[in-house]
């Protein structure tokens, strides 16, 4: 572990998190964890999470949080910056773990995917018949990639999404280094 | 829909009775007469026999001979086994798209050419082969694939290029092939002659728990590769309840690098017809149905000339040799073109007219079988060796092998071998002793048991060929030092990616995410851990799959791991940043960068 992380004694361990690819279902497990939220802002600070809306690290993290794959250039850019800036990733969610929904496009190539989207649908209506186009906008990858593609995963928490008890026991265990073993019970989902 | 076309189909489904359950006789032959199965014939096949329109296309979409639309009037199918990779397959493909001027999988403008590349055709010993149309071509050089084409652009018969015959029946006017049989260490039992009718006759002396119990006293194990002992099966088919009883000829001969049931069934097709008549007598089945796979549809004619000669001689049909409560009549089924039909439960289903999906077990065949009858499926050899063991009694049979696989065993080898070809050993030869006779240039890795065995290496060459340490259906391709293992693996999970049925996920997409592995560790973009999590998937494809293709898919990857792991080992190395060498951000916009109109991807 970093000397950065919680080996060192003064700072609480810093945790980011993000939502990439995802429908922020995910992230709203992590605030499912209820009034457990005050005990974990007891011992961690967050960094970067749109939970406290920071847009830039502040300091190096024990774990990041990744909701979701990565279905443009942005989400590589983010994630890859998550592995830099954390010591533990963990894949949050079968978005994050395999691609999920957004996966689902994978089979479809992009243009013809564009185009059902924002010209031929039969909801959309789209005089000019063009498919958006600005510079501002991340480019879409050729097909969505499951985070541990792009970077290193060091742990994958299974769920759609996860439920909030399983997001509670593997960051307790990752923060008070303890082995992150969940019960079967934690990550059966039917 | 043309009128026409409604007529002639219809009239081919009359010929079978209109029966659903011979759908692959009727796509065979509209396959043949109008190069394809299109949708309109398969509305009318529906109409005519009752299946259901899905029924129907589910079967004709699953073999690959078939195709729902139009071939051309030659088809050139070039095997792409590792064999054939080593032998120069790429170069002859090249040749052959250089002068058709079209890419493998497509078909001329002319609509007269179709090239496709397909797998084992039973011809490693003479590799780089090609079926056209049913022809087989061997050891085909990038010059003699230019010929042919030139050639069949004249006439269009690919018979009319096979100039010199091979040896044995293989030169037999109902054959005429350039095949050639490569039999080599050959002399102990299988191969020797015979009198035409002594086994049948010995059989038909005794009752057929009496045949049932010299099998078993000869300890006869099912060639097939699982091993199961031959009498036992009988026996429990023959006292399953239900009538009639049904006994299969398994010559699928799919198994890569497998080609020793052709040789069989081109020298010694007595020997297996009399093997399929004893099984017959002994489980009580008055109907018996060779499975031959679609590649050796060449041998189809002089088969069944063989048939009907022994239906004259008193061999076949009614009171066989005067034995009155004996009828017994064989037929030749073909197949399509898909390996996993030779997993005995997909046979059946394919014997019954659909696509050839692997049963649920149990309830076996010896208790439900083909149409859901008690139905004993054996292989070639297992049905060589059985008219054998009535021919030299079951205690000279013995005298060959070990006491747990008793007899010898045909073994078909291919390969970096000076002799390449069939060798029957007794089991318990060392593998030492047939690198040694096949003339092995110094062997490094040897396949045994085709890709659904196992890579082994010089540690294990002192290993015995027998059922219980190297068990092999026969396929043994060797390689020495020069050769790519990698590739090989990565060859062979190309080979179960394009075979699995599709049924079940573990097999289907597993092995996906298997053969794309071995490809990213030969592009070094994996690393050690990725290694790990490959040997975990390989395990969980092997334990959840529900046939045997699923089951054994993995294990080109878990033997190299275990053998030859070093070869994994070279090519990984941790990403010290943790961000992933195989994920190119550049390659991977080109499409959106395209729509939005910035080539470069800015
Ligand atoms: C994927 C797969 C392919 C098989 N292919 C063949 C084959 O081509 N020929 C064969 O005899 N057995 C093949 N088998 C084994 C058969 O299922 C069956 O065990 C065998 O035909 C039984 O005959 P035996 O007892 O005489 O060996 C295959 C099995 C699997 C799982
Ligand atoms: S895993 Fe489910 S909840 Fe989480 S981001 Fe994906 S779709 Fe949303
Ligand atoms: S293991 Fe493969 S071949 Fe067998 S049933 Fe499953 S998908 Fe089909």
């Amino acid at each position: 572990m970093s000397e950065n992380g919680k080996g060192t004694v003064a700072a609480k361990p810093r945790v980011a998190t993000t939502s990439l690819a995802g429908c922020f279902g995910c992230h709203m497990s992590i605030l499912d964890i209820d009034e457990r939220i005050l005990d974990l802002v007891e011992i961690i600070d967050f960094d970067k999470s749109p939970i406290n809306d920071f847009k830039v690290f502040q300091e190096q993290c024990v774990v990041g949080l990744i909701e979701g794959g990565c279905c443009n250039e942005e989400n590589v850019h983010v994630l890859r910056d998550f592995r830099k800036k954390c010591d533990i990733l963990v894949s949050v969610g079968d978005c994050a773990t395999m691609g999920g929904i957004p996966a689902l496009r994978n089979t479809i190539p992009l243009e013809e995917c564009l185009r059902e989207a924002y010209v031929d649908g039969p909801t959309v209506h789209n005089p000019s018949g063009e498919i958006p186009v600005d510079e501002d906008i991340p480019l879409l990858l050729n097909k969505v990639f499951p985070a541990h593609e792009v970077v290193k995963i060091d742990y994958y928490l299974p769920g759609c999404p996860p439920s909030a008890d399983a997001l509670w026991a593997a960051l307790s265990a990752l923060l008070s280094d303890e082995p992150v073993e969940l019960p079967y019970s934690l990550i059966k989902y039917d | 829909m043309s009128e026409d076309l409604t007529a002639r189909v219809s009239a081919i489904c009359g010929e079978y009775g209109s029966d659903a359950g011979r759908m692959m006789d009727i796509a065979w032959r509209l396959q043949r007469t109008f190069g394809e199965v299109s949708s309109e014939a398969m509305d009318v096949i529906a109409s005519e026999t009752g299946a259901t329109r899905a029924d129907v296309e589910s079967c004709v979409s699953f073999y690959s001979f078939f195709s729902t639309h139009k071939h051309g009037r030659v088809v050139i199918r070039l095997s792409n086994d590792v064999p054939d990779r080593m032998a120069g397959y790429h170069r002859v493909l090249g040749a052959f798209e250089d002068e058709l001027g079209v890419k493998c999988g497509e078909t001329t403008e002319d609509g007269a050419f179709t090239l496709e590349s397909t797998a084992c055709v039973g011809l490693s010993d003479q590799a780089p082969a090609a079926l056209i149309n049913d022809v087989p071509f061997t050891e085909l050089s990038t010059d003699d694939a230019r010929e042919i084409v030139r050639e069949l652009r004249k006439h269009m018969d690919p018979r009319r290029l096979v100039h010199k015959l091979g040896d044995g029946n293989n030169a037999h006017p109902l054959i005429h092939s350039m095949v050639h049989n490569n039999l080599r260490g050959t002399g102990l039992t299988l191969f020797t002659s015979y009198n035409r009718g002594e086994a049948i006759q010995k059989a038909l002396s005794m009752s057929p728990v009496e045949v049932i119990r010299a099998v078993k006293t000869a300890r006869l194990r099912g060639r097939g590769g699982a091993g199961f002992p031959t009498g036992m099966k009988w026996e429990f088919t023959r006292g399953a309840r239900g009538e009639p009883k049904f006994i299969i000829c398994n010559a699928d001969e799919g198994e890569p690098g497998t080609f020793k049931d052709r040789v069989l069934l081109t020298e010694r097709s007595d020997r297996v017809f009399a093997g399929l008549t004893i099984a017959g007598y002994a489980i009580g089945a008055s109907e018996g149905i060779v499975y031959l796979r679609a590649e050796y549809a060449y041998l189809r004619s002089f088969l069944e000339a063989q048939l009907e000669k022994r239906r004259a001689d008193g061999l076949l049909g009614e009171s066989i040799l005067g034995h009155e409560a004996f009828d017994f009549d064989i037929r030749i089924q073909m197949g399509a073109g898909a390996y996993v039909c030779g997993e005995e439960t997909a046979l059946i289903s394919s014997c019954e007219g659909t696509r050839g999906d692997p049963k649920n077990r149990p309830p076996f065949p010896a208790q439900e079988g083909y149409l859901g009858l008690p139905t004993s499926v054996n292989n070639v050899e297992t049905l060589c060796c059985v008219a054998k063991i009535l021919e030299m009694g079951p205690a000279t049979f013995c005298e060959y092998g070990t006491h747990q696989s008793s007899g010898t065993k045909l073994l078909s080898i291919s390969g970096d071998v000076c002799q390449p070809g069939i060798y029957e050993v007794p089991f318990g030869t060392t593998l030492r002793e047939v690198l040694e006779m096949s003339e092995a240039e110094d062997p490094v890795a040897v396949q045994v048991g085709g890709p659904s065995g196992q890579l082994v290496g010089p540690e294990d060459f002192d290993r015995e060929i027998c059922f219980d340490d190297l068990a092999t259906g026969g396929s043994m391709i060797v390689f020495g030092p020069d050769r790519d293992l990698l590739k090989v693996v990565e060859a062979f999970m190309d080979f179960f990616v394009e075979e699995s049925c599709g049924y079940c996920t573990p097999c289907r997409i597993g092995n996906v995410l298997l053969r794309d592995a071995v490809t990213r560790v030969r592009q070094r973009q994996m690393e050690p851990a990725d290694i790990d999590e490959m040997e975990r998937l390989a395990g969980t494809v092997a334990r959840t799959s529900r046939c045997g293709l699923g089951q054994t898919s993995p294990n080109p990857i878990l033997s190299t791991l275990k053998n030859f792991r070093h070869l994994y080992d070279e090519l990984v190395e941790e990403a010290p940043d943790g961000q992933r060498r195989s994920f190119d951000l550049d390659a991977e916009v080109t499409a959106a960068a395209a729509i939005a109109g910035r080539p470069d991807g800015e």
